[in-house]
């Protein structure tokens, strides 16, 4: 039974990432590019300071990123988890998390744009309030809105594994913890998460992994006004600079599995896969 | 003992929506009694213990510790402690760190937490433990673990929630008489839920028989079973037969079953089954009614004598061996 999952994987995963490594070191004039071995494009990548800048912007939007989803995904998982009691409750709030995911990724992105704009909803309500006088420029195409995309879009990633470890909690462990003279807070600090860890830790790599490869949302809520790493990849792309684009790719994929295997020193998941 | 830390059910009751799961119960438990809640599963037995340790809220009634209500205490407030089925050890923990859990919570320092934790698994004989993870143990060794978790906070009660049940045979009995020893030596109050009539006969100083959300009897380990009052009880603590007679149901000991001649016995009846058990032998007759009686016989009175399957036997009993049962 391992064969036709080897030649899947090896099709559709192993061979464009080969590709992608041998392409990283083939040359690049303006107008063609010819296979050889050289270090060129990496030298460049190294060399320049935009590059340093850029993997900082994404790491930037990764960490914000991960801390809202964190934080929004285990309330939520939490809720779902010990304070709804009946399973049909449990199931039915669980398929709303969802409903957002019903609808392709950019249009869930592009309906924050109207929202967000100058003359938006959200300035004009704000305006009507009286909380503003005037329209709030960083709604919209800023650092700002490309997190919030970031964290509408992939809080639901966080949410998923830590309500499964959590369902897999005994309960009478919590029952045990207020036995113990444990506050509800001291429970969730000293025995919830814990256990939740390796949920938390799924989740962790999800988010980090989608948002760190992302290069649509920057472009789109941030008005091509910020870059990351995909955005790179994109314009060499669209200037057929594909040694440059691979180069740059291998060496964030690199950076994404340094992070991925950092992150599992810490946490054991394989009781949970 | 100190009168003052009396455990009372005053008209107790669970209601789970419109079900009854615990029905106006009343019981004193005096200071240091070793008790035991029996009963069949969903008699109510565990509600009533979760509602003594305050993991399930009292629908109606009280439940008194040392003349103080202490049913809308939150559990760690009551002064009781709870081990539970399963022992809900904290799995990320180490045993020392499970046993002291609770004096951290109330912000103990880490050399008292370790002292304290020590000594406690000195008392349940795990010493050597003290830096394992619960997976790491064996099934009497968590629950000995449990058990010094929950002792830790000095309970005036410790509630067991079918504490031998995950265990194996053998090991159950000799965690059996730990328990006891520990009753013993601690002097507090033990009310342990079981469903097992053996259990509850060899640890009880006093047992109450719960059935269909009532205490169908309870008092003294003996005197309930030596005069079990309705055919439930006597049939859920075995070792007696139920028999309807013209005049009413009553029970009788197996073992006070004595083998006659058919004429002028109590009893006629027909042996259907011989079972031999190494010291006894008990021998099953059907009587008039289509009732199964066991006799309990010693295997000298049984091998002095000997029956065989179909024979006609006359069975009788002391006036005073048969209690009359009033359901």
């Amino acid at each position: 039974m391992a064969g036709p999952l080897a030649l899947v994987l090896g099709v559709f995963l192993v061979a464009p990432v080969v590709m992608i490594c041998v392409v990283s070191f083939w040359g690049a004039t303006e107008w063609s590019i010819y296979p050889a071995f050289l270090f060129d494009n990496y030298a460049f990548l190294f060399s320049s300071e935009v590059t340093y800048r850029v993997f900082l912007n994404t790491f930037k939007y990764a960490a914000i990123t991960w801390a809202f989803t964190f934080v929004i995904g285990f309330t939520v998982a939490y809720f779902l988890a010990f304070h709804v009691r009946s399973l049909t409750w449990q199931i039915a709030l669980f398929l709303l998390c969802t409903i957002p995911f019903w609808t392709s990724n950019i249009i869930r992105m592009i309906s924050w744009i109207p929202f967000l704009g100058r003359n938006g909803l959200a300035n004009s309500t704000l305006m009507s309030w009286g909380v503003i006088d005037e329209p709030v420029e960083w709604l919209l195409f800023s650092d700002f809105s490309v997190i919030l995309a970031f964290v509408h879009l992939y809080t639901l990633f966080m949410v998923v594994p830590i309500f499964n470890t959590m369902m897999r909690i005994d309960k009478s462990l919590i029952e045990a913890a207020s036995d113990a003279g444990a506050s509800g807070w001291q429970t969730l600090w000293f025995v919830v998460l814990p256990l939740t860890k390796p949920g938390i830790m799924i989740g962790t790599i999800f988010v980090v992994a989608l948002v760190m490869g992302d290069f649509i949302t920057v472009r789109f809520m941030s008005g091509s006004q910020s870059a990351n790493v995909g955005r790179m990849i994109q314009n060499d792309i669209a200037l057929l600079q594909y040694p440059s684009a691979s180069a740059t790719a291998v060496v964030l994929l690199c950076t994404v599995l340094l992070l991925i295997g950092i992150l599992l020193r810490f946490v054991d998941i394989r009781r949970e896969l | 003992m100190d009168q003052d830390l009396d455990l009372e059910f005053v008209g107790l009751t669970k209601r789970y929506g419109k079900t009854v799961a615990v029905d106006a119960i009343s019981y004193h438990f005096e200071t240091g009694t070793y008790a035991c809640l029996l009963g069949p599963s969903g008699c109510g037995k565990s509600s009533t213990l979760r509602m003594v340790a305050g993991h399930e809220s009292v629908s109606d009634g009280a439940v008194l510790l040392g003349g103080r209500d202490i049913s809308a205490l939150p559990p760690a407030k009551r002064g009781t402690a709870m081990m539970f089925q399963n022992y809900a050890l904290f799995p990320h923990l180490t045993v020392a760190d499970n046993v002291s859990f609770s004096l951290r919570m109330q912000g103990v320092d880490a050399n008292s937490r370790s002292a304290k934790a020590a000594e406690m698994l000195e008392l349940v004989d795990m010493s050597g433990f003290s830096d394992r993870l619960p997976a790491q143990l064996s099934g009497g060794q968590q629950q000995r673990v449990a058990l010094a978790r929950a002792l830790i906070t000095k309970p005036q009660v410790l509630l067991l929630d079918e504490p031998l049940s995950a265990l194996d045979p053998l090991l159950r009995i000799r965690m059996r008489a730990e328990l006891k020893r520990l009753q013993r030596e601690l002097g507090i109050t033990f009310i342990h839920v079981t469903h097992g009539q053996d259990e509850a006969l060899a640890l009880a100083d006093e047992i109450v028989v719960m059935n269909n959300a009532v205490i169908e009897q309870a008092g003294k380990t003996r005197d309930v079973f030596e005069a079990p009052k309705t055919a439930f009880v006597a049939r859920f603590l075995g070792s007696h037969n139920v028999i309807a007679l013209p005049e009413g149901q009553i029970a009788v000991r197996s073992d006070a079953l004595r083998l006659r001649p058919p004429e002028g016995a109590k009893l006629p009846g027909r042996i259907t089954n011989i079972e031999y058990q190494g010291t006894h032998v008990a021998l099953t007759a059907m009587v008039p009614g289509d009732q199964e009686v066991t006799a309990l016989l010693s295997d000298t009175d049984f091998f002095g004598d000997p029956k065989d399957l179909g024979e006609a036997v006359g069975l009788d009993w002391e006036a005073r061996a048969a209690h009359a049962l009033t359901a």
